[in-house]
């Protein structure tokens, strides 16, 4: 019998460590109807705001990463301000929700986010002020099993970078 | 002459002259009728006890690696491990040579007895495999180690057993990496965690500051590769678990992600996202050269080989819908093999080469399901709310893979926890982890 490997490992690894800030928000969900057109999120219970009438996020069909109407319409506002705040940098975070592999979640995400900043640039933002990162079902913020939260968490959200 | 003396999938060959593999166990069925064993606490005398309190302040270590090998043979479902109060012999006289109408009365088909010596910081065990119908020895092993490695002495007799009689490797003497997971679902802490296959000496390799994912081993040798979030760059790292070095893999200016090694060791091939399309690359761990070796502008992911390195099996959505596709090594003859009803996902070779796991999504079900390498004889084994990512012991007979419940309208009730079940879709289990747990990856046997 061979026993020539090391046994007394030390298996701590020394990570130098950013606390990777959890983009959580708790939210009371309630399956209330209308708040979902298809199974697009319509409703503004998770909704955080850049500015004053710019919502930070876009929702999403299961599966897609097409911008409905409404998409496009905030897209256009965080545009807007974008423009008029040049100096200011954005992050789009893309997410899907829990009931797909984690794998291509993560691609799913990152379809996502990326769809969501193709529209800014075609709005005249710069490529290099936008940069995406996708969670993939990492991080929701609806907590919930039902056809509601997932939702919810199907969106990409527009987080200043600096 | 043979009989079959259960009805079921145990066989015995009765031989007239010097017999070896008299029991067999058939492993290619769900076995309903597990093989009636009994484990003898392996034979300590005093000297040694003393010297096991001594080193491992445990008073009898032979009785507790007997313990070891009859949890190992219970949770692969083919063994009945009998209950130790019925037996009439004494651990040292057996191990010399048992009275086989007595192992034969309590209804013992096969027997494990040993001894165990402690000496100057040495721990020393031999056992041996008994026939007891037909009276005879089937194996006998000895070995020395340091004695804190006293259960993985425990694996190994576990799978010299299984091998012995199912004439396949056991899987007993292997550890799995997984993802350790706390905290509610919208912020929850993942970190990398690594396991003996039977849920003991948990070891944590993160510190659960930055989200780590998919932990993968590298088939050759103690080396892993996972996805991290470090400084929210999600890249695959590369993790030697002896050393705890660990790098970057590749340059990539955008996300990588769903790494797995080569069955050679040699490459990490995995998926690099760019404007919004992922495609599948290698990285030679060697020369660090990069190949890209698919191109489109569907999702690519979650790349497979094949054992003889020469095949991929992936994910791909190009016909608008996640589907499992294989193509040569190099990208060419790109075939979709998933034709069924739902979404296919996480295809994964196994280890003989005839097979590939995979997780289906249908009508608002999980399922852990296998399929030949052409797409035929598709068989779901198992069925649930959700689960997925199948990883493959290194025998190929027995998948591991993660569950998840679903969570309240308040987030309440959800958890995520290992399970493994066999080939057969019998014997399914939850395995034993400290914390919430996902992304299993099965290593290889560590004693080769």
């Amino acid at each position: 019998m061979n026993f020539s490997k090391s046994f007394r490992n030390t298996f701590l690894v020394i990570l130098l460590s950013l606390i990777v800030s959890a983009c959580a928000t708790k939210k009371t969900t309630t399956t209330v109807e209308g708040q979902m057109q298809g199974d697009v999120y319509t409703g503004t219970d998770t909704v955080k705001y850049l500015a004053d009438g710019v919502p930070d996020r876009v929702f999403f069909a299961t599966n897609e990463s097409i911008l409905t109407t409404k998409s496009r319409d905030t897209l256009r506002k965080q545009a807007n301000w974008l423009r008029e705040n040049s100096s200011i940098n954005v992050v789009v975070e893309g997410h899907a929700d829990e009931r797909g592999t984690r794998e291509y979640n993560l691609a799913l995400g990152e379809r996502r986010a990326n769809a969501a900043k193709d529209y800014l640039i075609t709005y005249g933002i710069s490529a290099d002020r936008i940069s995406v990162i996708s969670y993939g079902k990492e991080r929701p913020v609806d907590s919930g099993s039902n056809p509601l939260s997932w939702s919810k968490n199907r969106r990409s959200v527009t987080v200043k970078a600096n | 002459m043979i009989r079959i003396i259960n009805l079921f999938f145990i066989i015995f060959f009765l031989l007239s002259s010097k017999a070896y593999s008299l029991i067999e166990i058939d492993i290619t069925r769900g076995n309903l009728d597990p093989l009636p064993i009994a484990v003898s606490p392996l034979f300590q005398d005093d000297n040694s006890k003393r010297n096991s309190i001594n080193e491992l302040k445990i008073e009898n270590v032979g009785s507790e690696i007997s313990l070891v090998v009859e949890n190992n043979l219970k949770i692969s479902g083919l063994f009945n491990p009998l209950s130790k109060e019925a037996f009439l012999q004494k651990p040292d006289i057996a191990h010399l040579k048992p009275r086989f109408e007595d192992w034969a009365l309590i209804k013992a088909q096969a027997l494990i007895t040993g001894k165990v010596t402690i000496e100057d910081k040495k721990l020393k065990v031999e056992f041996r495999l008994w026939d007891i119908l037909a009276g005879r020895e089937m194996m006998a092993l000895a070995f020395t180690t340091v004695p804190g490695n006293w259960r993985r002495v425990g694996h190994i007799i576990s799978d010299k057993v299984y091998e012995r009689l199912t004439g396949e490797k056991g899987y007993f003497d292997t550890r799995i990496i997984y993802v350790s997971e706390e905290g509610p679902k919208t912020a929850r802490v993942k970190k990398l965690a690594i396991m003996d296959q039977d849920g003991f000496n948990t070891k944590y390799l993160t510190l659960g500051n930055e989200l780590v994912l998919t932990p993968r081993f590298n088939p050759t040798s103690q080396m892993v590769t996972y996805l991290s979030y470090f400084k929210n760059l999600p890249r695959v790292y590369l993790l030697d678990i002896e050393t705890g070095t660990q790098e970057v893999v590749g340059d990539f200016p955008g996300m990588t992600f769903a790494p797995r090694f080569s069955p050679d060791g040699k490459k990490i091939i995995m998926s690099f996202a760019k404007d919004g399309n992922s495609d599948i690359y290698t990285m030679d761990l060697e020369n660090r050269i990069v190949e890209r070796i698919t191109n489109h502008p569907s999702i690519d992911t979650s790349p497979s080989y094949s054992p003889d390195n020469r095949f991929i099996t992936f994910n791909s959505d190009r016909s608008g819908f996640q589907q499992i596709y294989v193509m040569k090594s190099d990208g060419s003859n790109v075939k979709r093999i998933s034709f069924g009803k739902g979404l296919y996902g996480t295809p994964v070779w196994s280890p003989r080469g005839d097979l590939i796991a995979f997780t289906k999504l249908h009508k608002g079900k999980f399922y852990i399901g296998v399929m030949r390498t052409d797409g035929s004889g598709e068989r779901l084994l198992t069925e649930n709310y959700y689960q997925e990512a199948p990883s493959w012991s290194p025998n190929g007979r027995v998948l591991i893979f993660y569950r998840e419940t679903k969570s309240n309208d308040k987030g309440e009730g959800f958890s995520a926890k290992l399970w493994s079940i066999d080939l057969t879709g019998y014997n399914e289990r939850q395995v034993q982890t400290e914390t919430d747990a996902s992304d299993p990856s099965w290593s290889s046997l560590l004693s080769n």
